[in-house]
C-alpha cells in the first residue's frame, strides 16, 4: 500500500473545500484582531515610537546646542583671557615707562642739586675770599701806613736801622696771625 | 516485498483524514471543532498579548513593550516600508494584526497539545486572502480609475503592440484569479503539508517503537523519532517564513494598487 494509495482511500472531502462555519470563524476572529490589535493598540505603539524619536532627536539637539553654548563661551573666556594679557603686558609696559621717567626725573634733580650745592660752594668761597681780600687790603693799607709812619718818624738813617724797622715790623705781623687769616 | 514492508503492512500512513475534526464534545453544536476553537483561542492571545505590550506603552520600553515593539519593527522595516515606502504607517494596523494572529495561528502547529496549524483549514487562509483581494481591488480603482486600473494591470507601456495580444489575458489572470488563489494557497498547503509531515513521522516513532515494537523495526521508530524533532525545527521556521510571506504579499498587493507598476 502506497501513501498515496493511503491518501486517495482516506479521502472524504477534499481539503481545498472551506467549511462555511470556519469562514465564519476566520473572519470574526480576523476583525476582532484587527479592531483591538489595528484600530486601538497600534496608533498608540505608533505615536509612542513618534515621540521616542522625538525625544532623541530633541535630546540630541538639546546636547549640541549646549555644545555650542559651551563653545560660544569658551572663545569668550579665551577673548577675555587674550584680552587681559595684553592689559596687563601694557600696564607692565607703561610702568616700566614711568619708572624709568621717574628715575630720570630724580637723577636730572640730584644732578641739579649737587651742581646748586657745588655752585653755592664756589659763590661761598669767592665770597669769603672776596672778604678775605678786602680784609687783607685794609690791614695791608693800615699796616704799610702804620710802617710807613713809623719809619718815616724814625727819620730814616740808615740802613740798618731800616733793616731793623721791617724786621721788628714783620715780627710784629707775625705776632698778630689772625690778621693774615 | 522487502522485510521492512512485511513490518510495516498493517501500519497506517497518516492521510488528510487527520485534519477532520469531530466536534469538541457529544452534543455540541458541529462547527464546533478544535481547529474552531483553536482559532477564536489565537485571536484571544493575540489580541491579549498585544494589549500587554502596547496598551500603556513607554517612552522607554520595559518587557512585553520590548517583545511587542521587536514584531512592530520587524513588520514595518521588513515588510511594509520595502512595498509601502511613506504609506507604511498608515497600513501598519491592517499588516501587523495580519502578521501576528497568522504567525500564532501557524505556531499553533508545533505547540504540545493545540499541534494543529489553524491555517490548514484552507477557509482560514481565503478569510485573510479575500480581505487583501477586496482592498486591493478597492484601492486599485480608487487611486488609478477604473479604466485606468485595468489598463496599468494589462497593458504595461513600453511594448511592441502584438505582445499584448499574450500578455493582458495572461496578467488579467495572474492578478485577478491565481494570485488571490496562490496568496490563500500558499499558506494553506504549507501548513497542511507541514502538519501532516510531522504526524507522519511522529507515527513511525509511535508505531515502531510502542505500538508495535520488532527488531527490525526499531531502528526505523528511532528514525522517525528523530525526523520528528528536526521537522518541528524546520516547521518552525516555515511557519514563520509563511507568516512573513503572506504579509508581504499582502503589503505588496496594496502598493501595487496604490501605485501603478511602471
Amino acid at each position: 500500500m502506497t501513501l498515496a494509495a493511503t491518501f486517495l482511500a482516506a479521502e472524504g472531502e477534499s481539503p481545498l473545500i472551506p467549511h462555511a462555519y470556519e469562514l465564519v470563524v476566520g473572519s470574526f476572529a480576523f476583525l476582532v484582531v484587527f479592531l483591538v490589535v489595528g484600530k486601538i493598540l497600534t496608533p498608540r505603539i505608533q505615536k509612542t515610537l513618534a515621540e521616542r524619536t522625538e525625544a532623541i532627536e530633541g535630546g540630541i539637539k538639546k546636547a549640541e546646542d549646549a555644545q555650542a553654548e559651551a563653545q560660544r563661551t569658551l572663545e569668550q573666556y579665551r577673548a577675555q583671557l587674550a584680552e587681559a594679557r595684553q592689559e596687563a603686558a601694557r600696564l607692565r609696559e607703561e610702568a616700566r615707562e614711568q619708572g624709568a621717567a621717574i628715575k630720570a626725573e630724580l637723577r636730572e634733580e640730584a644732578q641739579a642739586e649737587a651742581r646748586r650745592i657745588i655752585e653755592a660752594a664756589h659763590a661761598q668761597i669767592e665770597a669769603d675770599r672776596q672778604q678775605a681780600f678786602t680784609q687783607l687790603r685794609g690791614e695791608i693799607g693800615r699796616l704799610s701806613t702804620e710802617l710807613a709812619s713809623r719809619i718815616v718818624g724814625e727819620s730814616l738813617e740808615d740802613e740798618a736801622r731800616q733793616r731793623r724797622i721791617v724786621d721788628r715790623f714783620l715780627e710784629e705781623l707775625e705776632g698778630r696771625p689772625e690778621a693774615v687769616r | 516485498m522487502t522485510p521492512l514492508m512485511l513490518v510495516a503492512d498493517d501500519f497506517k500512513a497518516p492521510g488528510p483524514s487527520i485534519f477532520d475534526f469531530p466536534p469538541l464534545y457529544d452534543g455540541a453544536p458541529y462547527w464546533l471543532t478544535k481547529p474552531v476553537l483553536m482559532a477564536i483561542f489565537g485571536a484571544v492571545v493575540v489580541c491579549a498579548v498585544a494589549w500587554s505590550a502596547f496598551a500603556k506603552p513607554k517612552l522607554v520600553p520595559r518587557g512585553m513593550q520590548n517583545l511587542g515593539e521587536m514584531g512592530y519593527q520587524f513588520v514595518r522595516d521588513q515588510v511594509a516600508r520595502p512595498f509601502l515606502g511613506k504609506d507604511a504607517e498608515r497600513w501598519m494596523p491592517l499588516l501587523l494584526s495580519l502578521f501576528f494572529l497568522i504567525l500564532l495561528w501557524n505556531f499553533f502547529g508545533v505547540i504540545p497539545l493545540i499541534q494543529i496549524p489553524v491555517a490548514s483549514h484552507i477557509a482560514f487562509p481565503i478569510v485573510f486572502a479575500i480581505t487583501i483581494y477586496v482592498i486591493k481591488i478597492y484601492l486599485g480603482i480608487k487611486h488609478q480609475g477604473l479604466g485606468g486600473y485595468f489598463k496599468n494591470m494589462m497593458f504595461p507601456p513600453g511594448l511592441p503592440k502584438p505582445i499584448y495580444v499574450l500578455l493582458a489575458p495572461i496578467e488579467f489572470l495572474s492578478n485577478l484569479i491565481i494570485a488571490p488563489f496562490t496568496h490563500a494557497v500558499r499558506l494553506f498547503a504549507n501548513m497542511f503539508a507541514g502538519h501532516l509531515i510531522l504526524a507522519f513521522f511522529s507515527m513511525v516513532g509511535f508505531w515502531f517503537l510502542f505500538e508495535k515494537p520488532t527488531p527490525l523495526g526499531a531502528g526505523l521508530g528511532v528514525v522517525g523519532v528523530i525526523m520528528t524533532i528536526a521537522m518541528t525545527g524546520f516547521e518552525m521556521f516555515i511557519e514563520f517564513l509563511q507568516a512573513f510571506l503572506f504579509t508581504m504579499l499582502a503589503a505588496m498587493y496594496i502598493g501595487n494598487s496604490l501605485h501603478a507598476e511602471h
